[in-house]
C-alpha cells in the first residue's frame, strides 16, 4: 500500500467516526433508550457515496491521462463557429422549446429565466462592481409588490407598470446603496443582509398596504394586442396566461437584461466599476468617481431586480413575502459565484445547474434542499472559480488577501 | 420604573444569548475573515442536543433526582457536540478553501448552513421540540419586578462562560497564539503555531458558546425548532459587526446592545417592528463608525 | 566535519506559478554570519520565507542540518532551531511587547528559562523593558526592530534568518541592531544568515557574502573578497 492511499483510507475511517459522532446523538438518543440503526445506516450510506465519488475521480484522472477530454474538444468546435451562428441557434433553440417541451419543462423554464435575470442584476453588484450584496432580494420584492399594488390599485397596464417598477426598484437600490458606500467587504455584507430582512419584516407586517402575510390578490397578468386570424385579422387583447405566453415574455426580459448586462461591462462604465472591484483606491486616484459608480452599480441591479419581480408578480397574479426571503437572495448570489463572477453564459450555466438540477430531486421532496446545501459548498470546493471563469479578473478577486 | 427594571433584566438576558454566538463569529471572523453562516446551525444543534440529553435523562428519572448534575452533563455534553460538529465542518468546507477567493469560502458556509439545517430537519422533524419542564417556572419578587429562576441560571451560566472566554483569549497560552495567529498567521507560524490547529480550535470554542446559547435559548422559552439558528444567528452577526468585528469585548457589548434595542423596542415602541430597529441601529452605527464600536484599525491592509 | 547547518540545493520557488528565485544554491556553515545582497526584488526574501518553509519549494531542496525540510511542517522548523525576523519585522500588533516575547518562545515548555531568556532580550535591548506592556503596533520603527529580534531570539535559534533589519531605521539605530547582531553571534555562537540591501552595512559584518540578481546567485566570495571587488562597488556601493 502505497503512502499515499494509506493516508486517504485513514482520512476516510477518520471521517466515519466523526460522522457517527455527529448523527447518532441526533438520530439514536431517544427518551425510549438507545437505537443505533439509524445513524449505521446515514453512515454507510455516506462512505458509499465517498467512496463512489473517488472512484470517479480517480475514473476522470486516468480519462484525463489518457487525453480523453471531450468537453474541451466541444468547447473548441463551438468556439470555431462564427458567433452569429452558434448565437442564432440558440435563439432557435430558445424561441422552439415551449413548442417541444412539456407543460412542466416550461414552468421550470420559466424559472431559469426568472434567476437568470436575477443573477445578471446580481452580477453588476457583485461581479463586476465587486459590492457584496446578500439582501439583492429586495429589489425582486419592490418590484413584485409595485406590480401588484399598481395592478390591484390602478387597474395599471403592465406594459405601463414595467418602468414604473424599474424605476422603484432603483430608487430602493439608491436608499439602501447610500448608506453602505463607505463600508468595505463583510460590513456590507451583513448591512445589505439586514435591508433585506428590513423589507421583509415590513412587508409581513403592514397590513393595510401589503396584506401581511396572506399577501396580496388579483394580480393582472400581462396582456398583448394580437391580429386574430378568426376575426379577419383584427386586433384583440390576448392576456399572458397560458405558460408558453409567460415563456416568451420572460425571455424577452431575460434577453434585453443579457443585452443590456453585456454591453454595460464593456462600456466605460463596466471598466469604471472592475477597477472598483479590483482596487478601489487606486480607482479613486485614477479619476473614477467610486461614489456615483457604486451607487449606480446598486441602482442599475436592482433595475433588472425590479423587472423579474414585476414580471414574478404578473404571472403569479399572487405575492406574498414567503417568496423574498433570504435563502432567495443566497440562491441567486449562489448562481452569481457558481457561474462564475461576471461571466454572462456562466451565470445562465448557474442558474441552470441550481433551479433545474434539484427539480431531479424532485421525487425525493424532504432531502432537495439538503441536497442544495452540500452541493453549493462541493462546487465551491471544486470549482471555486466557478462553472466558466470571467476572462477579465485580478489578483484581488481571485486570490484571498493574506 | 418597576416596568423599566424589568426590561431590563429580559434584556440582559436576551443579550446574553446573542452575545454567546456573536462570540463565534466575530473569533472566526478575526482569524480567517470568514463569515461563518453555519454558525446559527451550531446554536440550533445545541439546543436541540439539549433537549435530547434532558429528556433522555429525565426518562430515566435522572432529572428528578439531580437535577443539577443532569443540567451541568448536558450543557458539557452539548457544547462538546457542537465543537466536533464545527471541527469537521472547518475541515471539510473551509480549509480547503483557504487559498480561494473570499467569496467562494462564504457560499461554501452558507451551503453548510442550508445542508446542516436541512440535516436538523429530516433526523428531528419540522415541528417545535419542548423542553422538559424540570426547573421550575418559580421566580425571586424584587419590590415592582421579578426575576424568574431560568432568568437567574441564564445569566449565571451566561456570565461564566464570558468570563471564561475572557480568561482564555487574554490570559492563557492558547489565547495568546489565538490572538497572534488572528493579527498575522504567517508570522504566528513562523515562531511555531500551527495555525490549522489553531483555527480549528477557534471554531470548536465558538460553536460550544453557541451550543450553550442554544440551550439555555431552549430552556428559556421552551422549545426549539430546526431553523431556530437563522434569525438569531443574523441578529448575533449584526451584533458582532456593530461592536466591532474581531473584538471580543466588541461582541458581547454589541449582543448585549441588540438585546436591549430589541426589548426595549418590543416595549416601548412596537413588537412587531422590534428586528427593523435592531438593524437600523446597526446600520446607523457602521454608517457613522465604519469599523464598528470597539473595532481596532491598526493595520488597514486586511479589509 | 558535520553538515553544514544549511544549504540550499537548486532551489526555486515563487509565490504565484512562476518562480521568483531559480536554482538557489547556497551553503551556511555553524557559526558564520552569511550574507545575501542585491537589489529590491531580487528574490531576497522569497527564499528565507522559502528556507523557513513558509513557500514550498517547486523544485531542488533545503537541507537543514542535513536534512531535506520538504516533510516538516512549517510550525516545527523553530522547535528545531530555525527562527526568522522576516521583512516588515510583522510585529503583533495588539499584543504587548511581553506577549510577543513570550510568543517568540511558543514552542518551548520550559518557563523558568524562558523567563531568564527575556531578561537576557531586556538587558539587550532595555528600550523594550520599558515599552514592556505598550501593544506592539504602536512601538517606533527600530524598537519594532528590536522586538523583532528579541522575539526571534526568544526561541534560543541555532540559525537566525534575517530579513532586511535596516529598513527604514536611522543610522544609529542600524548600528546598535547590527552591533547586538555580531554580540549574539559571538557569545551564543548562533549562525546568522542575513539579507540585506545596504551592502556596505552587511558585508561588514559578514563572514561570506552572495549576491543575488534578478532570482539567480550571481557571484559569492568572502565579504572583504566582495568589499574590494569592484564590480560589487559599483552596482551596490555606489561608486
Amino acid at each position: 500500500m502505497t503512502p499515499a492511499s494509506k493516508a486517504m483510507l485513514t482520512k476516510i475511517v477518520v471521517g466515519a467516526v466523526w460522522l457517527f459522532a455527529v448523527v447518532w446523538p441526533m438520530t439514536g438518543i431517544t427518551p425510549q433508550g438507545f437505537e443505533f440503526g439509524k445513524a449505521i445506516s446515514i453512515v454507510g450510506f455516506a462512505m458509499a457515496a465517498v467512496l463512489a465519488g473517488l472512484g470517479l475521480w480517480k475514473l476522470r484522472q486516468k480519462l484525463d491521462a489518457a487525453g480523453f477530454k471531450p468537453f474541451t474538444a466541444l468547447a473548441n468546435r463551438c468556439c470555431g463557429m462564427p458567433p452569429w451562428l452558434w448565437r442564432g441557434l440558440l435563439l432557435a433553440a430558445l424561441l422552439a422549446f415551449p413548442f417541444v417541451s412539456s407543460r412542466y419543462g416550461q414552468d421550470v423554464a420559466i424559472n431559469v429565466l426568472v434567476y437568470v435575470t436575477l443573477g445578471l442584476g446580481l452580477n453588476i453588484v457583485v461581479g463586476l462592481a465587486g459590492l457584496l450584496d446578500l439582501g439583492y432580494i429586495a429589489f425582486y420584492g419592490v418590484g413584485a409588490y409595485t406590480y401588484a399594488l399598481l395592478s390591484i390599485h390602478y387597474q395599471l397596464s403592465f406594459w405601463l407598470a414595467l418602468p414604473l417598477c424599474a424605476v422603484m426598484a432603483a430608487a430602493a437600490g439608491v436608499v439602501i446603496g447610500y448608506p453602505t458606500l463607505r463600508m468595505r467587504g463583510d460590513y456590507l455584507a451583513i448591512v445589505t443582509l439586514g435591508f433585506g430582512e428590513i423589507l421583509r419584516i415590513i412587508l409581513n407586517n403592514w397590513m393595510q398596504l401589503t396584506g401581511g402575510p396572506n399577501g396580496l390578490l388579483g394580480i393582472k397578468p400581462a396582456a398583448v394586442y394580437l391580429p386574430d386570424p378568426e376575426n379577419g385579422w383584427e386586433f384583440v387583447r390576448v392576456l399572458l396566461k397560458s405558460p408558453e405566453a409567460q415563456y416568451f415574455l420572460v425571455l424577452a426580459i431575460a434577453l434585453f437584461t443579457v443585452v443590456s448586462v453585456r454591453r454595460l461591462a464593456d462600456s466605460r462604465i463596466g471598466r469604471a466599476w472592475e477597477a472598483i472591484r479590483e482596487d478601489e483606491t487606486a480607482a479613486a486616484i485614477m479619476g473614477v468617481n467610486t461614489f456615483a459608480l457604486k451607487l449606480l452599480a446598486y441602482s442599475l441591479g436592482a433595475v433588472f431586480g425590479g423587472l423579474a419581480g414585476a414580471f414574478f408578480s404578473a404571472k403569479m397574479r399572487f405575492v406574498s413575502p414567503g417568496s423574498f426571503t433570504f435563502i432567495e437572495s443566497a440562491m441567486v448570489l449562489a448562481m452569481v459565484v457558481l457561474g462564475g463572477m461576471g461571466s454572462v453564459p456562466g451565470i445562465v450555466l448557474g442558474a441552470l445547474a441550481l433551479i433545474a438540477l434539484p427539480e431531479v430531486f424532485r421525487d425525493f421532496e424532504n432531502y432537495r434542499m439538503l441536497v442544495f446545501g452540500a452541493a453549493m459548498a462541493l462546487m465551491m470546493l471544486f470549482r471555486p472559480a466557478g462553472l466558466i471563469p470571467a476572462k477579465r479578473v485580478g489578483r484581488r478577486s481571485e486570490e484571498a488577501h493574506s | 420604573m418597576d416596568f423599566f427594571l424589568q426590561q431590563l433584566i429580559n434584556a440582559l438576558t436576551l443579550g446574553g444569548f446573542y452575545a454567546l454566538i456573536a462570540l463565534g463569529y466575530t473569533m472566526v471572523y478575526g482569524i480567517i475573515q470568514l463569515i461563518n453562516f453555519a454558525h446559527g446551525e451550531f446554536f440550533a444543534a445545541g439546543g436541540y442536543m439539549g433537549v435530547i440529553l434532558l429528556a433522555w435523562m429525565n426518562s430515566q428519572g435522572y432529572m428528578q433526582t439531580h437535577p443539577w448534575i443532569c443540567l451541568t452533563i448536558a450543557f458539557v455534553l452539548a457544547m462538546a457536540y457542537c465543537a466536533i460538529l464545527a471541527m469537521g465542518v472547518e475541515k471539510i468546507a473551509y480549509k480547503p478553501l483557504r487559498k480561494a477567493s473570499k467569496l467562494s469560502v462564504l457560499l461554501s458556509a452558507l451551503g453548510m448552513s442550508i445542508f446542516l439545517q436541512n440535516g436538523l430537519m429530516l433526523t428531528q422533524g419540522v415541528y417545535d421540540k419542548t423542553y422538559p419542564g424540570v426547573f421550575a417556572k418559580g421566580a425571586v419578587q424584587m419590590g415592582g419586578f421579578n426575576i424568574t429562576y431560568l432568568q437567574i441560571i441564564a445569566l449565571g451560566i451566561t456570565g461564566l462562560l464570558l468570563v471564561g472566554l475572557n480568561r482564555l483569549v487574554y490570559k492563557s497560552r492558547l489565547g495568546k497564539a489565538m490572538r497572534a495567529t488572528a493579527q498575522d498567521r504567517v508570522m504566528a507560524t513562523l515562531v511555531g503555531v500551527s495555525s490549522d490547529r489553531i483555527i480549528s480550535l477557534t471554531f470548536a470554542i465558538g460553536a460550544a458558546l453557541a451550543a450553550a446559547s442554544g440551550i439555555l435559548v431552549g430552556l428559556y422559552y421552551g422549545s426549539v425548532r430546526y431553523d431556530m439558528g437563522f434569525v438569531p444567528g443574523i441578529k448575533a452577526f449584526a451584533a458582532a459587526v456593530l461592536g466591532g468585528i474581531g473584538s471580543i469585548t466588541g461582541a458581547m457589548l454589541g449582543g448585549l446592545i441588540i438585546g436591549m434595542t430589541e426589548i426595549f423596542s418590543a416595549a416601548y415602541i412596537s413588537g412587531e417592528y422590534k428586528d427593523v430597529f435592531a438593524f437600523i441601529i446597526l446600520i446607523a452605527v457602521l454608517y457613522f463608525m465604519p469599523t464598528g464600536l470597539l473595532g481596532e484599525n491598526i493595520n488597514d491592509t486586511r479589509v | 566535519m558535520s553538515a553544514p547547518i544549511l544549504e540550499l540545493r537548486n532551489l526555486s520557488a515563487g509565490w504565484g506559478s512562476a518562480p521568483a528565485i531559480r536554482e538557489v544554491s547556497l551553503t551556511v556553515e555553524r557559526g558564520e554570519i552569511v550574507t545575501i545582497i542585491g537589489a529590491n526584488g531580487a528574490g531576497k526574501s522569497t527564499t528565507l520565507m522559502a528556507i523557513s518553509s513558509i513557500l514550498r519549494p517547486m523544485s531542488g531542496q533545503v537541507l537543514y542540518e542535513g536534512a531535506d525540510t520538504a516533510s516538516v511542517a512549517a510550525e516545527k522548523l523553530p522547535a528545531m532551531g530555525l527562527c526568522q525576523v522576516p521583512e516588515g519585522r510583522r510585529i503583533f500588533p495588539r499584543l504587548t511587547v511581553a506577549e510577543n516575547l513570550d510568543m517568540g518562545a511558543y514552542f518551548r515548555k520550559d518557563g523558568d528559562a524562558v523567563r531568564h531568556d527575556m531578561e537576557h532580550v531586556f538587558e539587550l535591548f532595555p528600550r523594550l523593558r520599558e515599552r514592556r506592556d505598550q501593544k506592539g503596533g504602536t512601538l517606533s520603527g527600530g524598537e519594532q526592530q528590536m522586538l523583532a529580534i528579541g522575539r526571534a531570539l526568544m526561541g534560543r535559534p541555532k540559525l537566525l534568518l534575517l530579513d532586511e533589519p535596516s529598513l527604514g531605521l536611522a543610522p544609529l539605530i542600524v548600528e546598535h541592531i547590527f552591533a547586538i547582531i555580531r554580540r549574539i553571534n559571538e557569545e551564543s555562537d548562533m549562525t546568522v544568515l542575513l539579507v540585506e540591501q545596504n551592502a556596505n552595512l552587511a558585508l561588514g559584518l559578514a563572514h561570506r557574502g552572495y549576491v543575488m540578481e534578478t532570482g539567480r546567485i550571481s557571484m559569492t566570495d568572502t565579504a572583504e573578497n566582495l568589499l574590494q571587488n569592484p564590480d560589487i562597488r559599483r552596482a551596490y556601493l555606489g561608486e
